[in-house]
């Protein structure tokens, strides 16, 4: 159990070992350790803003959703109000051309059975005055003629 | 082991396992390496211990050169083996000192770590069985050899005196020579008690290292002596002692580190108190 100069010996590689490794090993490491920390910390607080944004963002969804079934249910309103306004409008239509047609028809009617009387009127006229002649078995003046069909006419 | 071998007697055997592998200046001039105890002595103070020196440079320039190639390709993602080992030993190293040195310096983690993994490399050479070395080492003709360096107190005082002349250092960098002179004049009882106190300062501050060298030291060198006892009995119920000793001395091992640590800390962190008085 000597001392010697092995403790002097000591001291300076103790001496070299600090400097060395203040110099190569400590400043790295601790930098990498220290990154890597903050890496950490950001990482988890970004995952808390994460799952605040996720949260927000469901709202958001919620809201939306509930906008679009609003706004589908009165699209769907809309659309069966306008529906049913065609519906009556066509009927409304439909009754006034029905009620047009039925006029033209009978003003038709009335016309075709005007002319079929005044056809049948002059027709039966002239059978009359046919019917005459022969009765009469003579011939008559055409002025007289005339005159007694235009006579006959006018009492039938 | 040499118990059996009739050569020795267990004295010698004891003693043999306790001397330093010294290399010197002989008392007839010439240089070269003892071969008994009294060539030693012929050396004195001028001679070195290539054993325990010799390990502790090894083990040094090992650690270094391992957190070295660690430091190199340090990457602040996912880390390797070899960078999560490294990490472990600083990041443990970092907050101890955290928790007790509240002052700026850069100087006190590398120093720190430095301490703890060197001393605790020197420690763990004492869990290599103990005949190991020596006995190959003898094969190729070197007399003595000790495998453990924080065994030799050569070792431990070299570490301690550094500590020491950081404590100086830090001491008077901090506080000025003359307040550093006042923290040693003034307490722990005024002005008036100036010599009592001078005297108790001086013996607080010599303590420091003296105890912490011998410390560790003892601690060492104590776990050594009983595993080289437990060598000198029959081969085959060494193993009932020996690995009960080795697995408690595992426990020694660290915390003799720690503790070389820690004090260092501690005593480099009231150097850097500047008195709150």
């Amino acid at each position: 159990m000597n001392i010697n100069l092995t403790i002097f010996g000591q001291v300076l590689s103790f001496a070299i070992f600090v400097w060395f490794c203040a110099k190569y090993v400590w400043p790295p490491i601790i930098g990498a350790m220290q990154e890597r920390e903050k890496k950490i910390a950001d990482g988890l607080a970004a995952a808390d803003r994460a799952v605040l944004d996720l949260e927000l963002a469901q709202e958001r969804v919620a809201e939306r959703l509930k906008e679009a079934k609003q706004e589908a249910a009165g699209i769907v309103e809309q659309a069966r109000r306008q529906a049913n306004t065609i519906i009556d409008e066509a009927k409304t239509r439909a009754v006034e051309e029905a009620e047009r047609i039925k006029v033209a028809a009978e003003a038709e009617i009335e016309r075709e059975f005007n002319r079929a009387r005044e056809e049948l009127r002059n027709k039966v006229a002239l059978l009359a005055v046919a019917g005459a002649e022969r009765i009469l078995q003579r011939e008559i003046g055409a002025a007289a003629n005339s005159e007694l069909v235009e006579d006959l006419a006018a009492q039938l | 082991m040499a118990a059996e071998s009739g050569a020795h007697s267990s004295g010698e055997y004891i003693a043999h396992h306790l001397t330093n592998l010294t290399f010197g200046q002989r008392a007839d001039g010439t240089w070269g390496i003892a071969h008994s105890h009294a060539e030693i002595a012929e050396m004195g103070f001028w001679s070195i211990n290539l054993d325990t020196f010799g390990f502790s440079l090894l083990l040094g320039i090992g650690f270094q050169l391992m957190f070295r190639a660690v430091a190199v390709k340090v990457t602040a993602g996912v880390p390797g083996r070899a960078q999560n080992l490294v990490e472990m030993a600083v990041d443990f190293v970092n907050s101890n000192i955290k928790s007790m040195f509240p002052h700026p310096s850069a100087t006190i983690g590398p120093l720190a770590l430095t301490v703890f993994v060197w001393v605790l490399l020197m420690n763990v050479m004492d869990l290599i069985p103990i005949d190991f070395l020596p006995k190959v080492a003898a094969l190729a003709g070197v007399p003595y050899l000790k495998v453990v360096p924080s065994t030799d107190v050569n070792v431990t005082m070299g570490l301690a005196l550094s500590v020491f002349l950081l404590i100086l250092f830090f001491s008077v960098r901090q506080k000025g020579l003359g307040g550093f002179a006042a923290e040693l004049s003034f307490h722990p009882f005024g002005k008036w008690g100036l010599p009592v106190n001078l005297i108790l300062e001086s013996v607080t501050l010599i303590a420091k290292p003296i105890s912490l060298g011998l410390r560790l030291f003892g601690n060492l060198y104590a776990g050594e002596m009983i595993f080289i006892l437990i060598a000198l009995l029959p081969w085959w119920i060494q193993w009932s002692l020996s690995v009960p000793w080795a697995i408690f001395h595992i426990l020694i091992i660290f915390l003799q580190a720690f503790i070389f640590m820690v004090l260092t800390i501690v005593y480099l962190s009231m150097a850097f108190a500047v008195d709150e008085h």
